[in-house]
């Protein structure tokens, strides 16, 4: 029986890390791109919690945990706020097309 | 008679000319009369001359008289002192009777040109010139400095150069005024240079304080080599002016002026300064100057007269005739002769404008031929031209009953003495060779001109004797010629009140040591340095002895020249061809005037030229060369530069401007404006520095 232990805590939380990463970079859709960033959260979330448990820290780790939920929430609904204005904006949501930045 | 007013008078009589000479030119062309106004003027110059010329010698015989004015105050000069210069008139029994003959010379020469000149073009310029003339000659004649007198020797140069020029349309004369301008001027940097080293010396041009300063001991460069040097670069002036071997070639060519020009040129205006800058500055001659000079003279009076012998041009056998008599002057000077020789500038004045305005008569005459070869038998139709011409020959060929007896007799005589002195035999036998070749072609001239059978019987139909205006000039100057206007003894010039009274022997002012033996003091008598009259008792003893040899050696001499010229000439007893024959290069050599004129037309001239040409080349090849390889060379690095510009500056700009672009070529690529190529480089980025920084 393999004693799960911290390494495999961050082996995951740098998985879903990678995952959101990857979400980010490849795709199009900006709905999507805002999952891969949920991810990068959670990744964020899963180190704080087994550094928690695994560390001396207390319940400091938790409490972070729960503010980055509180925050990702405040987030997605910002974000898809601005996803909506960038709709109306350039009736599209597809990452690649709002490249005026470079303008 | 107050000194103050003959000094006066001598201003009014240098200026009198001067006024005639601006007047003359100014109106010459629109009033046709003026030359009256010339003529009127030399009158009142003559007149005036006469009255100074008696006041002086009645009044002042023992004194020179002077005035003065400061011209140029320079002040404290470094190296030099107080400089200040001043002109002014010089007043002695010299100069007064020069100015006398100038004046009368001048006067007879403008009678004689109203006439001779008739029907000229540019008949009032040439009585303006001739004013000018004897303006010049009556500054140098009365200056008392020496700038003074160089500055009127020039004039003198100026006014030669326009009447020797006057028929100017003629290359030939144009070509002598030149000549005669320019050899002129070979003389007169010598003396520049001698007044030069004068004026370093003694800060004065004044030939009294020079005289008083040199009698101090003071010397050019405190040696008596330089004092020697000073009188002898002055006396080049002499030898430009008086047309003395090696300078006399301008003279013969001068003889492309009209005929009363040559006659004034010739007697009283331009050779005669010469002679007489010699007998100013007489006092400062070292015996070596002397000696040099005499040499100068002895030389100049042998070699003009064996050319005379053979010359056919009636003006060029007289021409060459005045430089043999002036190297007898310039001779007698140098072998201490000094009042003989300025005895015989005067006589000589006389005598020699005399022949010359004779054979203007002859050439007026002839209608302007010059050939004595082609006249002949003009005795019966101008019987007075003749006996003028007869009168000054005899002159000229030291006769008894002439002047030129007394003078030359007296130079022969001196020449004679200082060679018993000195032993210097040469000079004699030059003097008394001279003599004879004088006599020989003054006779030749006289025979083939005036005896034997006419040659042109047209021309001489036509020959008149001339009218008065040209007439009383010979008349008066023959008279002139004659002795008793000089002494009551014909044969013993000492006795005449000229040399006895009116000129002196000169006082010399060099050192001591310097002098001829014959110039030091006697021993006896008290030496006093800075004083005067200091021909030792030998001398005068050596000249009493020699007045009688001489005397009858020179009557010889003359004799056996004109015995030889009828021999040759008049009863034909000698064929001179067939001697000439016989003796082909010395005829040559003399008819083909020593060669002077093709030496110095090889060396000097041709030297002169090809320096010029080669001075032409080396402006034009190296100094234009360096010019214009400098510009290319300029040109070439200014390329160079804007190519270095163009290229290596613009293209290291252009370069890193390229380079800049080129490099944003590459980012600009980066910066797609995606967000999602941004993340991935920031994580690539984060990766790059996590295994950098993963050791720390």
């Amino acid at each position: 029986m393999i004693q799960v232990g911290l390494n495999h805590f961050l082996v995951l939380s740098a998985v879903l890390f990678s995952l959101g990463i990857f979400g980010i970079v490849t795709r199009k859709n900006a709905v999507m791109v805002l999952m891969g960033i949920e991810l990068i959260l959670n990744a964020a979330n899963i180190n704080f919690i087994a550094f928690a448990k695994y560390g001396n820290f207390g319940y400091q780790g938790q409490l972070i945990a729960l503010f980055v939920i509180v925050l990702a929430a405040a987030e997605a609904a910002i974000a898809l706020a601005i996803v909506l204005n960038i709709y109306k904006t350039f009736s599209t949501v597809n990452v690649d097309e709002i490249d005026t930045l470079k303008e | 008679m107050q000194d103050s007013l003959l000094i006066k008078l001598a201003v009014v009589i240098l200026f009198l000319p001067l006024i005639g000479f601006i007047v003359t030119v100014f109106f010459g062309k629109s009033v046709k009369k003026v030359y009256v106004f010339e003529n009127l003027v030399l009158i009142a110059s003559f007149i005036l001359a006469s009255i100074l010329l008696y006041g002086k010698l009645n009044y002042y015989i023992d004194t020179d008289l002077f005035s003065e004015f400061e011209w140029i105050n320079l002040g404290e000069v470094p190296l030099l002192g107080l400089i200040s210069i001043k002109l002014g008139l010089m007043l002695d029994n010299v100069a007064a009777i020069m100015i006398w003959t100038v004046m009368l010379i001048s006067l007879v020469v403008h009678i004689f040109s109203i006439d001779y000149m008739k029907g000229d073009i540019r008949y009032n310029h040439y009585f303006a010139y001739l004013g000018l003339f004897t303006f010049s000659m009556s500054g140098i004649v009365l200056t008392h400095n020496i700038l003074m007198m160089y500055i009127f020797w020039e004039l003198v140069g100026l006014s030669s150069y326009l009447l020797i020029g006057f028929w100017f349309e003629k290359k030939s004369a144009s070509d002598a005024a030149k000549k005669a301008f320019i050899v002129n001027r070979i003389g007169d940097i010598g003396m520049f240079i001698g007044i030069l080293l004068l004026f370093i010396t003694y800060q004065t041009f004044s030939f009294d304080s020079i005289f008083i300063q040199l009698a101090d001991g003071k010397l050019p460069f405190n040696s008596e080599f330089w004092l020697t040097a000073t009188g002898l670069l002055i006396f080049c002036g002499a030898i430009g002016k008086s047309a003395q071997f090696p300078l006399h070639v301008w003279l013969p060519d001068a003889m492309e002026g009209p005929t009363p020009v040559s006659a004034l040129i010739h007697a009283a205006t331009m050779v005669a300064a010469g002679v007489y800058l010699v007998v100013r500055v007489f006092g400062m001659l070292t015996g070596d100057a002397l000696l040099i000079i005499a040499v100068f003279g002895a030389l100049s009076a042998l070699i003009p007269a064996t050319i005379a012998l053979t010359q056919n041009d009636i003006k060029k056998v007289l021409a060459y005739s005045t430089v043999s008599q002036l190297g007898y002057m310039i001779m007698a000077l140098g072998v201490g002769a000094y009042t003989f020789a300025f005895f015989h500038l005067i006589t000589h004045a006389f005598f020699k404008a005399c022949l010359f305005l004779g054979s203007g008569s002859v050439i007026h005459n002839m209608h302007h031929e010059q050939d004595i070869t082609r006249m002949g038998g003009l005795r019966k139709k101008m019987p007075l031209t003749y006996a003028a011409f007869l009168i000054s020959s005899l002159a000229i060929s030291g006769v008894p009953l002439t002047s030129g007896f007394l003078s030359k007799d007296g130079i022969l005589a001196g020449t004679y003495a200082f060679a018993s002195l000195t032993g210097h035999w040469l000079f004699p036998l030059v003097g008394f060779f001279v003599a004879m070749l004088t006599a020989f072609y003054m006779f030749r001239l006289i025979i083939l001109t005036f005896h034997g059978e006419p040659y042109d019987k047209e021309k001489y139909e036509h020959a008149h004797e001339s009218k008065f205006a040209m007439a009383m000039p010979l008349v008066v100057l023959s008279i002139l010629s004659i002795f008793f206007w000089y002494t009551p003894n014909p044969i013993d010039p000492g006795e005449g009140w000229v040399l006895s009274k009116w000129i002196k022997t000169p006082e010399i002012f060099t050192p001591v040591e310097t002098r001829y033996d014959f110039m030091k003091p006697d021993e006896n008598a008290a030496v006093d340095h800075s004083s005067a009259v200091v021909y030792s008792s030998s001398y005068t003893e050596a000249m009493h002895n020699a007045h009688y040899p001489a005397m009858f050696l020179s009557l010889i001499v003359a004799g056996l020249g004109i015995l030889l010229a009828f021999l040759f000439y008049q009863w034909k007893r000698i064929d001179p061809d067939k001697l000439a024959n016989k003796f082909k290069p010395l005829y040559n050599l003399s008819y083909n005037k020593w060669y002077f004129d093709e030496i110095y037309d090889a060396t000097f001239v041709a030297g002169t030229l090809m320096l010029s040409k080669f001075l032409g080349w080396f402006d034009l090849k190296v100094i234009d060369g360096i010019v214009d390889g400098s510009a290319a060379v300029t040109k070439g690095f200014s390329k160079f530069s804007g190519m270095f510009d163009n290229i290596v500056v613009d293209g290291l700009v252009n370069f890193i401007a390229i380079l800049s672009g080129f490099v944003g070529l590459i980012f600009r690529k980066m910066q797609t404006g995606k967000v999602q190529t941004y993340i991935v480089m920031v994580i690539f980025g984060l990766v790059i520095l996590l295994f950098l920084f993963k050791s720390f």
